[in-house]
Parts: structure tokens; sequence; C-alpha cells
């Protein structure tokens, strides 16, 4: 049976992945902020297979609490087989770019409190020796651009982290890897208009990340072909890329 | 907290309306009602499930919609008694999903009702009161609600059942959405041997022949329907094939059992509009009705394709063309119901303007605990009609004469034009029910059949301004 440890639960990519695992019949353990949202969450979970599902109401942003919650979701679960870092905002640039409070605290929300989460997390996995390790990151931390590079920093230092702690657990046979997901359709992204073939359904992308905490890859862009997208924004020479909109 | 945002996409499925919306996704019951108390949202809103309503029951031209289907959560399960509760955007096919992975060695339960379709929400399946080919045993889907929470505009959460709120409860059920939002509902699901139906197919030859089936079959099956073939006249008039099914504990050899929880092929794009015409659908029901053989067909299949067959083909809507369709569903009472439905028939044969999709079915006496549930004692006929604009409207004017002269009335949950007159002598507690709207809640339909009519009868209606571009091009861009 497997054990899974989702944090920023009530997301809506969090949700659908576990909802996979739950029709496993796997044991979960789920940490979110509203106390009501993760009850009836854990209730859907249940009645969907789950052989056992333990949250924990916190607010991920206090990163004091990150090993007690750490060590909370170890014990409820006897081990931990797969763990899902979710928690995130998709921050207004526009708000960012007129007030540094607001940018050290989108900062603290996507790059901070999954770097001190992690970090907490990681003895637990070596000590297991086994296990993997899923961080939703963005494609928008693999170019900064005009549009939303607080976030996209946010994710891009998160994703070089990532890329460190999977050098360092690797040798303790645990794999992490950095989910980049592209345009989602969940209550994240409803500022912005959506419609078109870029946009994919949060359950498309949880079947993605489900396949990825099984088989362990470095990274994965899902939907797939946002890698090649990505890999032609990166290679855009910077007289080309500055007079684009992107 | 995301709130309204304008969308032009959210379609009924006959796709005969083309309206623009202010939309709001809540995924949780406190998002809806913080969305209901945004002091900026949109004056009239409507809950929108899975849009499987024909017309425009599930459409509020120019207002707000509240897809409810991020409510899609199950609350609770007891395998012991089958009393499910599930928040009101869990569709159908989730629930079978569930109850398909029961472990072998529990009870297991299926639907104690289920409409054509599994990919309707539990919300509109209790907002339409849909009923399937065990009415005649089971009554409406309503009857098997033992309760449901309904959220209001003014934020009040209100547990309705037969004995807190009923009045309430009573207009819920079948009251389209117009109440408030079904955030949960609690079903009393039915006990079977297993995911098996034994079924038997039967050709039969003229309408005396289907009331007789009818008649035969309340012994013993539990689901009886009629495909009829709506192009045949004269002594042919109302043949078909006639099918009935029961659940069965034996399963065929072999077999395994599978659902497609999700549409399965899809038709890709829109048929042009003469790829269904009078040659093709009289061709294609004399070839389907040959399918059965004289002596007729008996076998245990599994439940899907028994109560899904169209599930299997996704989006098979847009076989009509851009300009879509009118489903048009009538009930009819049981005194004079042969004769009734034969009216209809030879109407409809005369004008030759019927399709391959046509249901009779008889319809039982168990009572419905909604205000404004469709079905009565007696006969449902069900055909879809492509949208050829003034000649589809004018066969549709003279079906509705023969329905309201025999006192029956047509299904909102297929409707797009029935004139006020004929809902509200079809409803005649539809005053009483309109008590119970929340007065933050509309759609087009309502506001299309309640407007004054003289005379609770049958007449032209005043052309409000929700009712479709019929008679005209869309006035919107094709997708």
């Amino acid at each position: 049976m497997t054990r899974l440890a989702v944090f920023g639960a009530t997301s809506a990519i969090a949700g659908a992945v576990a909802r996979l695992y739950a029709a496993e019949g796997a044991s979960l353990f789920l940490v979110a902020r509203n106390a009501a949202r993760l009850e009836a969450l854990a209730a859907d979970l249940r009645a969907r297979g789950a052989a056992a599902v333990t949250t924990a109401v916190a607010d991920l942003n206090d990163l004091d609490r990150h090993p007690e919650l750490v060590e909370r979701a170890r014990a409820a679960l006897d081990g931990l087989d797969a763990v899902l870092i979710a928690h995130g905002t998709l921050s207004d640039q526009a708000a960012c770019e007129a007030d540094a409070g607001l940018a050290r605290a989108e900062l603290t929300t996507n790059f901070l409190g999954p770097v001190s989460l992690l970090t907490a997390l990681a003895p637990v996995m070596e000590r297991q020796n086994r296990g993997s390790i899923a961080v939703i990151g963005s494609v928008a931390g693999d170019r900064g651009r005009g549009s939303n590079y607080v976030y996209g920093s946010a994710k891009g230092g998160l994703g070089v982290f990532v890329q460190g702690l999977r050098h360092r657990l690797g040798r303790s046979n645990v794999a992490v890897t950095l989910v980049k997901p592209g345009f989602v359709d969940t209550p994240m992204t409803a500022a912005l208009p959506k419609g078109g073939p870029l946009w994919a359904k949060p359950e498309r992308v949880a079947a993605d990340i489900r396949r990825a905490l099984d088989r362990g890859p470095a990274v994965l862009y899902t939907p797939w072909f946002w890698r090649w997208i990505l890999l032609i924004i990166r290679l855009l020479p910077d007289a080309v890329f500055r007079r684009t909109r992107l | 907290m995301t709130g309204f945002q304008d969308s032009r996409t959210y379609r009924a499925w006959g796709r005969a309306h083309r309206f623009a919306h202010a939309v709001a996704r809540p995924r949780f019951a406190d998002e809806a009602a913080s969305l209901l108390a945004a002091p900026d949202g949109p004056t009239s809103v409507l809950p929108y499930g899975m849009g499987r309503s024909y017309g425009d029951s599930c459409l509020n031209r120019d207002g707000g919609l509240l897809d409810a289907r991020g409510l899609d959560r199950f609350v609770a399960f007891d395998r012991e008694t089958g009393l499910l509760e599930v928040e009101g955007g869990v569709t159908l096919a989730d629930i079978l999903r569930v109850l398909d992975h029961a472990p072998p060695s529990e009870r297991r339960w299926f639907l104690p009702v289920t409409p054509g379709t599994k990919f309707v929400t539990v919300g509109g399946a209790i907002a339409n009161d849909v009923h399937g080919k065990n009415h005649h045993e089971a009554g409406t889907f309503g009857r098997h609600v033992a309760g449901l929470r309904l959220l209001r505009s003014d934020g009040r959460v209100l547990d309705c059942s037969m004995a807190d709120n009923p009045e309430l409860f009573a207009a819920t059920i079948g009251g389209l959405g117009l109440t408030g939002l079904i955030l949960r509902a609690a079903i009393r699901l039915k006990p079977v041997p297993g995911p098996w139906m034994e079924s038997e197919d039967i050709r039969y030859e003229t309408l005396e022949d289907f009331f007789a089936l009818s008649e035969e079959s309340l012994a013993g099956w539990e689901y009886s329907v009629a495909w009829i073939d709506c192009l045949a006249k004269g002594r042919a008039l109302g043949r078909g094939i006639f099918t009935r099914s029961r659940h069965t504990g034996e399963a065929p050899a072999g077999a395994k059992p599978r659902t497609a929880y999700e549409p399965r092929l899809s038709v890709p794009l829109d048929f042009p509009g003469f790829a269904l015409n009078k040659a093709s659908i009289t061709a294609f029901n004399a070839l389907y009705r040959r399918r059965i053989p004289a002596g007729g067909t008996r076998g245990t299949v599994h439940y899907d394709p028994v109560f899904y067959p169209l599930d299997a083909i996704g989006l098979w809507n847009r076989m009509y063309g851009a300009r879509g369709f009118y489903q048009y569903q009538c009930a009819v009472p049981t005194a004079g119901a042969p004769e009734t439905v034969r009216a209809l028939l030879e109407t409809i044969a005369a004008a030759g303007q019927g399709s391959f999709l046509a249901v009779l079915k008889t319809l039982g006496d168990v009572p419905s605990p909604g205000l404004l549930s469709f079905p009565m004692p007696g006969a449902t006929l069900a055909l879809d009609f492509p949208n050829t604009g003034a000649a589809t409207h004018a066969l549709l004017d003279r079906l509705d004469a023969i329905v309201a002269e025999a006192g029956g009335r047509l299904y909102p949950a297929k409707d797009g034009r029935m004139p006020a007159g004929l809902f509200q002598s079809g409803y005649p507690r539809w005053r009483e029910f309109a008590a119970h709207i929340d007065p933050r809640f509309s759609s087009s339909f309502w506001r299309r059949v309640s407007v004054p009519v003289d005379q609770p009868s049958l007449g032209p209606s005043p052309g409000p301004s929700d009712s479709p571009p019929s008679h005209s091009p869309s006035p919107s861009p094709r997708p």
C-alpha cells in the first residue's frame, strides 16, 4: 500500500493527484490552510477508496512549523513512499513591481516555503533510503519574462534547489522531480483568458505527476509539449526575445 | 477567491442557443457563498452542471452561471446501508466509478434511477427530477433523495428533506436550479447482485403491440423502453424495438465488466447541415430495425450499454450541425395515451421531419415529491429534430396542440421553445413553486415560461428576449 503526503492539498492539481492515489487504496496525509476544505477533501478521498486519510491544518508560510509537519506525516503514515509539494500562489506581477514587500512575500510562498519544507524532509527520506518527491515548479522558471518574472524567479530558484537536492538524495535512492506545468485550468489561473490547445485540465497534469512519482525523472514538463515550447523560448537570442511580449 | 468571468462558451446540449454569461467556478462550498455575497457579481445567477439539458433551462442569457462541476466531492458513503452523500457537482459517472470499484466482499449498489446519460451532475439530476427506464417501479430520481443542502443567495445554508423545510425540498426536486445552489445531497442507492443485466430486444410491428408489451413487462422486468421508427406510416405507425431488462447475478462466461467513465469517441466537429435529411434518416431507421431479428434477441450484458448507449459517442449532439437541434419530449396521461401518441406520430410522419432518436416509454404512478416534476402516469415520447428554422417550429407547434388537448406536458430539461401557456397548463403548481424561487436566481427558460398568459391554455408566446435565434442565422460567430 502506497503512502503519500501532500503539502498544499486543496490546490486543484494536488487534489487530482490525491484522487489517483485514493483510487489505488493508498494512505494519505494532507496539509492545507483551510480546515473545512481540508475535511471535505479528506471525506472525498476516503469514499473514493483511500485506506486512511490524516489531515493537518497549517499555513505553510509559517516556515517554523515545517519540521513538525514533516514528522507528523512520517509518523501518521509510518514512512513516506511519495511526497507532493504543491502549495504556491500565482503572483500579480504588476503589484509586485510596485511593492517590494509583496515581491518578498511571493518569494517566501513560492521559494523559501518549499526550500524550508524540503530541507526538513530530506533527512527523513535519507534515513528511509527510498521514496520519491515531486515539487511543483513552473515553466515560468525557465526564462525570466517581463510578464511574470517575480513568480518566475521563485520557481526558477526552486528549480536549482530541487536539482541540487536530487543530486544529493540520489545517493540515498530517493528521486526528486521538478514538475513544470504549463497553463492549467485551475482557480490559480482564473484571472487569465482561457481556452485553446495550450490549456490542460488538472486531471491530465495529475496523471503525469502520478507516473513521475513512480519513475522519478529529473524534470517533468506537463503536458509534454511544453518541453519543446520552453526549449525554443530559452534558445531565443536576447535581441529577438526583447522584442516579444511574452 | 476567484470571481465571475465573461464567457461565450457555455451551451446547452441542443446547441441552438448561444448566449453570453458571466461564469464563476466555485470549488468549495465557502467559495460559492462568497461568490453570492460579492457586491459586484451579476444580478442573476443559475447553477450549471454538465450542460446536458437540451434547451435554455440551464442557461441564463447575459446573467451569471455558477459552474458547479468543481463541487465534485463525495461526502460520505455507507456501504452497509447504501446511503451516499455527495456534493452537487459529482456526476453519475463519478458515482458509478466508485460503486464499480467496491471490494468483492462488499454489497454492490447501483443508482436507484438513471437517465440515458451518466454525464450529468447529481445537482442537475435533482433539479430536473430525471427519470429512467424503471419509472414504472422506481419513480423519479427525486424520490430517492433522502435530503439535500441548499445555499441561498442571502447566505443561508438550508438542509431540506421530507422532514426539514419540506416545502423548499418539494420545490427543489425538479426546481430547475431556481431555488438555490444544491451544495450536497444524500441518495438512497439500490442493492444489485452485480454489474450484469439480462436484456431482451423485441421487434414489434404496431403501436398496439408497444402498449401490450409494456403491460406484459410490468411483471418481472424493471426496465423497459422502446425505440420507434418515427417515419413509419399507416399500419406500420409506431413500429420499433422494445427493450426490457433486469439486473442479474449471473455473469456471462468470459466477459469483463467495462464502463466508459469518460466519453470514448468524440464527434470532432459539426456535421454539415444536410447530413441528416429525410432520406438518410429513413434509411438508418429501416436498417436499425432490421438489426433485431424477427424473433428478438436475449442475452446477458453489462449495464453500461444498456443504460448509456449514447455515452460511447462523445458529443453526439454535433451530428446535427452548427444550428443544433431541438428535442421534444412530452408526457401524456394514461387515459387516451395510445390515441394521443398515435396522433403525435401521424403528425411527425406526415411532416417527414423525424430523426433516429425517437423513444417511447410508459410511465408509472409512483409519485414524485417535486412540485414541477415532469413524469405523469401515462406515456412519454421523446424525439430529436434538427433545427431547420421555421419548418421545425411549425411542426412543434402542431405537436404542442395535441399535447395540450390531451392534458399532457413538455419536459423543461429538453425544451428550448415551449410557449408559456403550455408550460403553465402542464404544470398547474407552477405559481406555488414560484414562491420558493431564490430572488437572485433565474434562467432564460424561466423568464420565457413565467410571463403572464391571459388564459392558461395554448397560445403564441409573446416572444421574450431570451427566445433563441431560430428563424434567423445565429448572431454569434461559429466556433
